[in-house]
C-alpha cells in the first residue's frame, strides 16, 4: 500500500527540496597571508596536477592563521584571496576555525563559516562500511523510586512512569512514555546531540552530556505540566521544549 | 492451590499490621481458611491486634529453626473459623529468617491453607524483604501523604526486580493498593494527597480505601480487627475491600466529603 498524504496527490510538485548531505572537501589550512607567497605556491600546485584545480571547492580554515594586526583588522583581505583562488581553479566555498574577529571579515567577504570541525568531532564516529549498531534498551515497567536503568551505547525506552527517586541514564536518547519525576541523564559518555523525550516533565534532574538542571531550575510554564516535552542542547544550553509544535 | 499475600508498605505506622489482620479475618469470615503471618521479629504487635497475644508458646521463628512444629505455634482464632495466627517472636533477632526457614515454612503451610497473610515490617530490610520474597500478590498500604508514597513506590519496585517471582521470571506480583488513613476533608482542603494523587504517583490498581478513623485504635486495643466491628466506617471499608479481592466489583466509599441525604445513604450509591 503507498502511503501518501493527500496533500501529496492534490498538490504541485513544489519548486525545490532541502536535504542535509555529507561532502568530501578539499581543506586549504592558510598559514599566513602574503599574497605574493600564496600565488608563488598555488602555481607550483597546479603544475604538478592540473587537472585537480578545475572549479574544485574548497574550504579555508584559519585555525592556524596568526592574528591580523590589532590595529588593522581588516588588513586580511578575503577579497583578494577569492579572487586569487578563483584564478587558479578554485571555488572558496567557506570558511571554518579562526577567530571571531576573522570570521566576522570573512563573512564580509561573502564567505560562510562551516562547523568548527573540534566541536562536532567529538561527537562524529569513525568512518565505517557499516554503520555501528545502535542497541536500545526497552524497559517495559515503570521505574520506581531506588531503581537505577542504563542503556549503554544506545538509547534506553521506558515504557511507563519514571517515579520521583528513580534514576534513568543513557548514551543515548532517553524516550519515556509516561510522567518522568526522578532524574534522567542522556548522552552520559559526551553525545551533546542526545535529547530527553517524556510525556510529562516533572523532573528531579535533567542532564544531556553533563549539563544539567535540577528540579527548582527547571522552572516549567504551568500550562506545560502534564504535556509531552523534549530536552536538548543548544549552545551548550539545556533547552525545553514542547515535544510537538 | 494456595496464594501468598504480602501486606508491605516500606513505611511504618501506616497501617499494614491493622490491615493484615482485617484482610485475613475478611477472608476467613467468607470461608476461606487462611493463615496470617507476623514477620516483624522484634517488635511483634500482630498476635496483640487479634487479641490472641496470651495464648502464645511458639512462634514464627521456632518453626524456622525447628525448635517446634506448625500445630503447636499455629494460634486458632477464637472468634471466626479457617482463621489461624503464626506469631513472630519477640525476642530473636532477624537473622534467624532466612530464605531457606522461610519457604520451608510456607510450603507447609500451603498444604492446609489457601491464603498465606504476611504481615510485612517497615523497611526494606531482611524482615521485610523475606516477607515478600515469596508472594504472589502484594497489599501496598499507604497513606496519603509525599513520604508515604514514596516508600510505597520503593516497595513496588523491589516486588519488581527482588521477589522470587521476578528473580525467576515468572509472572509478576500482582499489586493491589490499599489507601489507608484516609480524611476526605484534608485531602480537600489539600492537606493531604487525594486519591488521584496517590494513583497518578503509583499507577496500581485501588483494592481500597481506608478512612481514618477513631475505631481503629479503639478496636485494636480491644483486641479486635476492626472488620469485626458492626457500624464502623473503617470495617466496612475493609469489608468491601476483601470483597474486591475475591472479584466482587464494589465502588469506593468514603473517598468525598459531600454529605449524603437520609434517601441516599439508605438506598446505597456512591
Ligand atoms: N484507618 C485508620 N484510622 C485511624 N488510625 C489508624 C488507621 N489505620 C491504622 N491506624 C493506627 O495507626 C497506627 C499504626 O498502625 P499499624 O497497623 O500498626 O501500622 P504498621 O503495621 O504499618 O506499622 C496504630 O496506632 C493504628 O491504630
Ligand atoms: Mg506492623
Amino acid at each position: 500500500m503507498l502511503l501518501r498524504s493527500p496533500r501529496f496527490a492534490t498538490e504541485p510538485a513544489p519548486p525545490f527540496e532541502l536535504k542535509g548531505s555529507l561532502f568530501t572537501l578539499t581543506v586549504l589550512h592558510l598559514f599566513q597571508l602574503d599574497r605574493d607567497a600564496i600565488e608563488r605556491h598555488l602555481a607550483r600546485k597546479v603544475k604538478q596536477a592540473p587537472s585537480f584545480f578545475n572549479n574544485t571547492p574548497v574550504v579555508i580554515d584559519l585555525e592556524d592563521l596568526a592574528e591580523p594586526p590589532a590595529n588593522n583588522p581588516d588588513g586580511m583581505n578575503f577579497d583578494g584571496l577569492y579572487e586569487l583562488l578563483r584564478g587558479h581553479g578554485m571555488a572558496p566555498v567557506g570558511v571554518r576555525n579562526g577567530s571571531p574577529e576573522l570570521q566576522a571579515v570573512a563573512r564580509r567577504a561573502g564567505l560562510p563559516l562551516l562547523p568548527d570541525s573540534r566541536s562536532t568531532g567529538a561527537t562524529r564516529k569513525p568512518e565505517r562500511s557499516e554503520p555501528a549498531p545502535i542497541r536500545s534498551r526497552i524497559v517495559n515497567h515503570p521505574v520506581r523510586s531506588g531503581q537505577q536503568v542504563y542503556a549503554p551505547d544506545g538509547d534506553l525506552i521506558v515504557l511507563g512512569t519514571v517515579s520521583a527517586g528513580a534514576e534513568v541514564i543513557a548514551d543515548g536518547n532517553i524516550h519515556i512514555y509516561g510522567a518522568l519525576r526522578g532524574r534522567a541523564l542522556a548522552g552520559v559518555k559526551g553525545d551533546v546531540e542526545s535529547r530527553i523525550f517524556c510525556q510529562s516533565l516533572e523532573a528531579e534532574l535533567i542532564s544531556i552530556a553533563g549539563r544539567y538542571r535540577i528540579s527548582e531550575q527547571i522552572n516549567l510554564d504551568p500550562a506545560d505540566r502534564g504535556k509531552a516535552m523534549q530536552v536538548h542542547l543548544a549552545d551548550d544550553r539545556l533547552i525545553i521544549d514542547h515535544l510537538m509544535r | 492451590m494456595a496464594t501468598v499475600i504480602v501486606v508491605t508498605s516500606g513505611k511504618g505506622g501506616v497501617g499494614k499490621t491493622t490491615t493484615s489482620a482485617s484482610f485475613a479475618t475478611g477472608l476467613a469470615q467468607r470461608g476461606y481458611r487462611t493463615v496470617v503471618i507476623d514477620f516483624d521479629v522484634g517488635l511483634r504487635n500482630l498476635d496483640l491486634i487479634m487479641g490472641c497475644e496470651r495464648r502464645v508458646v511458639y512462634d514464627f521463628i521456632n518453626i524456622i529453626n525447628g525448635e517446634a512444629n506448625l500445630n503447636q505455634a499455629l494460634i486458632r482464632d477464637k472468634r471466626v473459623e479457617n482463621l489461624h495466627i503464626l506469631p513472630a517472636s519477640q525476642t530473636r533477632d532477624k537473622e534467624a529468617l532466612t530464605k531457606e526457614g522461610v519457604e520451608r515454612v510456607l510450603n507447609e503451610l500451603r498444604q492446609n491453607f489457601e491464603y498465606i497473610v504476611c504481615d510485612s515490617p517497615a523497611g526494606i530490610e531482611r524482615g521485610a524483604l523475606m516477607a515478600l520474597y515469596f508472594a504472589d500478590e502484594a497489599l501496598v498500604v499507604t497513606n496519603p501523604e509525599v513520604s508515604s508514597v514514596r516508600d510505597s513506590d520503593r516497595i513496588l519496585g523491589i516486588l519488581a526486580s527482588r521477589s522470587r517471582r521476578a528473580e525467576q521470571g515468572e509472572a509478576p506480583v500482582k499489586e493491589h493498593l490499599v489507601l489507608a488513613r484516609y480524611a476526605p476533608e484534608r485531602a480537600d482542603r489539600g492537606d493531604m494527597l487525594s486519591v488521584e494523587d496517590v494513583l497518578e504517583i503509583l499507577g496500581i490498581p485501588l483494592l481500597g480505601v481506608i478512612p481514618e478513623s477513631p475505631t481503629v485504635l479503639q478496636s485494636s486495643n480491644a483486641g479486635v480487627p476492626v472488620v469485626l466491628e458492626d457500624g464502623s466506617d473503617a470495617g466496612a471499608a475493609y469489608g468491601d475491600l476483601v470483597d474486591r479481592f475475591l472479584g466482587k466489583n464494589l465502588p469506593h466509599r468514603f473517598i468525598t466529603t459531600q454529605k449524603k441525604g437520609f434517601l441516599k445513604r439508605l438506598f446505597g450509591g456512591g
